[in-house]
Formats: structure tokens, sequence, C-alpha cells
């Protein structure tokens, strides 16, 4: 039966990625038209018509649209994502490094933010509908509707200026080239995505922490004289953590999402900021590749938590 | 009987402090942004006054200015208007098309239902803010461009919120009922199914606006949504980065603007699901 599970599982994904390829092709090359015209604007109009069509043999767009698909999709899968044209490398090379910084970025921000979610939510739950209860609300709204740019912004307008500290400032270093250097420029970027998680995590954290309290088995611990620090952390927060785990996985997806906003503010050569200067750039086979290559890992981290979760809670069959 | 319905779950929004509150700074927003709709601000949003730029909040601009003079207080309620814009139009799109196929799909079945699941799960593989930037990349920079690229990323999530609920109610007695006593389906569907899903969705278009609202407002701070010199939050916040350090009111009124409404939202949010919840009242 399991193993069954699995099997559908992996096919739905296959699906779901196969959708997700036509969904990429259709919304990055059928809808903005001509790649002529898009990328060489009005210069397109001083071309003759062989020149244009040789291009258009150049670019593969003189081939129907099924053509094409096939044509992108199967060099897309043999690991040639495209060429970059203004720094002159593959794509696939572009994205290793970019990869790296992105998926750095989400696990410092992923950590910061369960850390400081499920201190908030048992801080929160401690005495419902006391003051701290409401701090601790609070900022969970806080952290839902303040947006990353703006706290991006304004970290990086009061550090550098009341502080002079700015490590993003230098030229980025890659944790194999200088460590501290690193941590000290993913810290705040980090903190950001960190707070973005912190709420729903926090959310989460109160209500299962709310429900697990008035359980029996927390009324015999107590019974029994253990002593009220170990019965939270040991019994209520572990039989909270199902709902706190599923949670979390599913913010590191979304935190993939504010990794392209917090990459550019803070100078980050992450998949982000690739899609952004791509875009500025015209270049659309890097933005087709990277988004493709963006959903991938999403589906991915969905598939992983989905599996993660099924392993943790043995009452799921 | 309706009537009395209707009543009852309007009495218990008005019971939570949070709705309440909510609500204030929700039409707060809605009124300044017809305000600079009707053309009453203060000052012309666009309206370059040299002399007096970079200065602070006082008298004449009450939120200051930026570095050309312009009047930040016109400025952030003509972007409030933008913002409120593009997430009323939006939400109502993915609300329609979002509640129509899940509804649809959820009741007949089948292939149609597959397709519109497999839709959903294609939308839902993409980070939010990512899958609009694409769109728009392709689409262009308008106001409309924006709000059907933000429309198609929420519409899965109204599918979801409609679906569920459609595929417990079809299988109920009463629904099997009026299919034998003959009723066609768009009539049931209207008449019979509708009203027992319209909770969870109408909580979810609260919370859809947040969203659409962070969203439009993060693509026009990546330069992606309105353009120069038209004035949207996401900009001024943008164009508010190099100054912020000598013009603080620069940065803060727009990052406040959007704070203040992104929370009103979600808190009309909270408040409906607990009115409309029988579960949770007086909880």
């Amino acid at each position: 039966m399991q193993r069954f599970f699995i099997l559908n599982r992996l096919l739905s994904v296959l699906t779901t990625l196969f959708g997700i390829s036509i969904f990429v092709f259709i919304v990055l090359r059928v809808i903005p038209g001509d790649t002529i015209t898009s990328s060489l604007g009005i210069e397109t109009g001083a071309l003759s018509p062989e020149q244009i069509e040789s291009l258009k043999r150049y670019y593969g767009i003189d081939q129907p649209l099924i053509g094409q698909y096939f044509s992108w999709i199967s060099s897309f899968l043999r690991g040639d994502l495209g060429f970059s044209y203004s720094t002159g490398t593959p794509v696939l090379q572009l994205t290793k490094s970019a990869l790296l910084v992105t998926l750095e970025l989400a696990l410092i921000g992923t950590v910061l933010g369960v850390f400081i979610g499920i201190s908030i939510g048992m801080f929160s739950a401690r005495k419902p509908g006391s003051l701290r209860d409401f701090a601790g609300q609070f900022f969970g709204l806080l952290a839902l509707a303040v947006p990353g740019f703006v706290l991006s912004t304004t970290i990086v307008t009061v550090m550098a200026n009341q502080f002079q500290y700015f490590p993003n400032g230098y030229e980025y270093m890659s944790p194999t080239e200088d460590l501290w250097m690193n941590f000290q420029q993913m810290l705040f970027p980090g903190l950001v995505l960190g707070i973005a998680v912190a709420a729903p995590v926090m959310r989460t954290t109160r209500s299962a922490l709310l429900e697990t309290v008035d359980k029996d088995f927390i009324r015999t611990a107590y019974g029994k004289g253990v002593k009220p620090r170990i019965v939270r952390l040991k019994h209520v927060l572990r039989n909270s953590l199902i709902p706190i785990v599923t949670m979390t996985g599913i913010q590191f997806g979304y935190l993939l999402g504010g990794a392209v906003i917090v990459e550019k503010i803070f100078s980050l050569p992450g998949m982000g900021r690739q899609i952004l200067d791509a875009i500025n750039k015209r270049e659309y086979a890097t933005v087709q590749s990277s988004i493709m290559i963006f959903a991938i890992m999403f589906v991915a981290i969905n598939l992983i938590t989905d599996l993660v979760y099924r392993k943790v809670d043995p009452r799921i069959k | 009987m309706t009537q009395q319905k209707e009543r009852t779950w309007v009495h218990y929004y008005f019971q939570s402090a949070s709705g309440v509150i909510g609500l204030i700074l929700v039409a707060v927003m809605v009124i300044l942004s017809f305000i600079s709709f009707f053309g009453l601000a203060p000052n012309n949003p666009l309206e370059q006054n040299p002399v007096d730029a970079l200065s602070g909040p006082n008298a004449t601009y009450w939120f200051g200015t930026d570095q050309f003079g312009r009047d930040i207080f016109s400025r952030s309620i003509d972007g409030m208007r933008r913002s409120l814009s593009v997430a009323l139009l939006s939400v109502s799109l993915a609300t329609f098309f979002g509640v129509f196929l899940g509804v649809v799909g959820g009741f007949l079945g089948k292939w149609f239902d597959s397709l519109v699941v497999r839709f959903s799960d294609v939308i839902f593989s993409f980070p939010a803010i990512l899958l609009a930037l694409a769109i728009v990349n392709s689409l262009g920079n308008s106001w409309i461009d924006t709000s059907i690229a933000i429309a198609i990323v929420y519409t899965p999530i109204f599918i979801r919120v409609s679906r569920g609920p459609v595929l417990t109610v079809k299988e109920m007695d009463y629904i099997k009922s009026v299919r034998v006593l003959g009723f066609s389906s768009p009539r049931i569907l209207l008449k019979h199914v509708m009203p027992n899903v319209l909770a969870p969705i109408v909580v979810q278009v609260a919370l859809s606006l947040s969203w659409a609202i962070l969203t439009e407002s993060g693509l026009s701070f990546l330069g992606l949504g309105t353009q120069p010199p038209d004035a949207s939050l996401g900009l001024m916040v943008a164009e508010a980065q190099p100054l912020a350090a000598f013009a603080w009111w620069a940065l803060a009124f727009p990052s406040i603007f959007i704070t203040v409404v992104v929370v009103g939202l979600n808190l009309v949010g909270d408040g409906l699901r607990d009115a409309l919840d029988p579960a949770r009242r007086n909880s």
C-alpha cells in the first residue's frame, strides 16, 4: 500500500511537471510573441526580410509551436538551458552557482523562521488571552503584513547609516571563499525571509499547542509530578510537531518566491536575481529555463515534505 | 428567514474586536482612495515643486515631499487607489473563475474535474510573486496586466476552497432528493450547493485581497508594475531607498500604508471566519 502511494505520488509529480513545462512555454514563449521584435525592439524595422528569416531559423521560431516546445524541452532535459549573451556563459553554469546561493539563503531563512516562530508561539500559548498572548499574536500579524521589501529596505538603511555596517556592499563571498563574510552577507536577508516564515509557523505552533495541552496524557504527566517545563517541552511541544513540520515545508517553498525580492535588495547572486537580470536584459532563454528550475525545486520540496510528513506521523496511511 | 440569518452573522462580526478594527482600517484606506479618485487630494501627485524638495512633514505637505518636491501624502493615497484597484479586479477575476471551475469541476467530476485539479497543481507549483512576475513580463505593465497576472496566480486557491465543500455537499441527502425531483444541474448548483459553500469563499476573498496588495506592491517595487512618474506604493518604497537616510518620511509613509491595509484585510478575514463559522462563535 505504502509503495503504491509513493509510485502514485511520483506519477502525479511527473504529470504536474509536464503541465508546468507547457505552462512556462505558453507564458514565456507564446504570449510575448516574436522573440526577434521583443529583443531587438524598433531596430527590427531596419532588417531585411532575409535577415529576419535567418534570425527566425537561428532562434528556431520558424518551426510550428509544437516543434518549438519539443526542441526546448528536449534540450532542457539534456542540460542545455540556453546561453546568456550578456555574461557570455551557458545558463546551466550560471544556474549552478545561483542555485546554491538561493538554497543557502532559503535554509538560513527557514531555520531562523522556525526558531522565531516556535519560540513566539510557545510564548503566546502559555497564557491564552493574556497580554503576552496579545503581544505574540500582534507580532504574528505584523510579520504577515510588513512586505519583505519594506523590511529589507529599512534594515539596509538603518544598518548602513546608523551603524556604517553593510556587508552586502562588498562583493559576494561563497562559504568556501570566506565563511565569516558569507555568514554576515546572508544574515539579514535570511532574517527577513525568516520573519515571513515565522508568522505562519507561530500561528500554527500556538493553535497546535493549545489543542495538545487539553489532552488527557498531558494531565496525566502533570499528575505524575513531572516538572511543568519538562511537560511543555517533552510532552506538549513534541506532540504538536506534525502541523508545525507541515507548515514549515509549505513555507520553505514560498520562501523561494520571497528570495526574488530579498536577493535584489541585498545584491546576492541567486536564482531570483538571475531571473530579474534576465528579464531586464530581455534574455528570454534564461528567464524560461530559470523559472522552470524554480518550479522543479518547488515541486521537489513539496514532495519531500509530503513524504517526511507521512514518515513522522504513523497515523497517516 | 434569509434576512434573519444575515442579521445573525453581521451581529457576530461586530462582536469581534479584531473584525471591527480591521474594518475601520480598511475603510480609512478606501475613503482615502476615493479622495484621490475624485481628485480631492491636497496636491497633484505628479506635480514637482523643486523649491520644496525633501521637506519633512509640515502643514502643506502632511507626509513631506520626495526629491522632486512631490507631495508624499497625495502620492501615497494615489498609490493606495492603484493597489486597491488591482487587488479588487484581480481577486474578482480569481474568485469568479476559481469558484466557477471549482464548483462545476467538483459537481460534475470526471475528466473536467481532473483537468481543473491538474491546472491548479501546475499553478500551485510556482511561488506566487515569481509566477506573477513571469506573466507580467509577458503581458505588460498596465494595471490591467498586473491584475490579470495576480488573478491567474490566485485562481487555484479559489478552486481548492470551493471544490472541497462541493464534494462533501453533493453527497448529502438533500442534494440527492432535489436531483430525484428532476431539478436541472445549474439550478441545483446555484440554489442548493452554492449557499452552503459560500462561507469559506468569503473569508478567502478578504485574505486574497491582502495577498494581492502585497504581490502588486512587490511587482511595482521590482519595476514590473506601475511605471514612473505614476505613484504606486511599492515603487515609492523603491525610490525612497537611496533617500531614506536623510528623508525617513519618503520610506516610512508608503510602507505604513501597505502595512495598515494588509493588517486591516487580515483582521477582516479573521473576523469573517469567526462570524461565519458557527463552531467558532462565542469562543
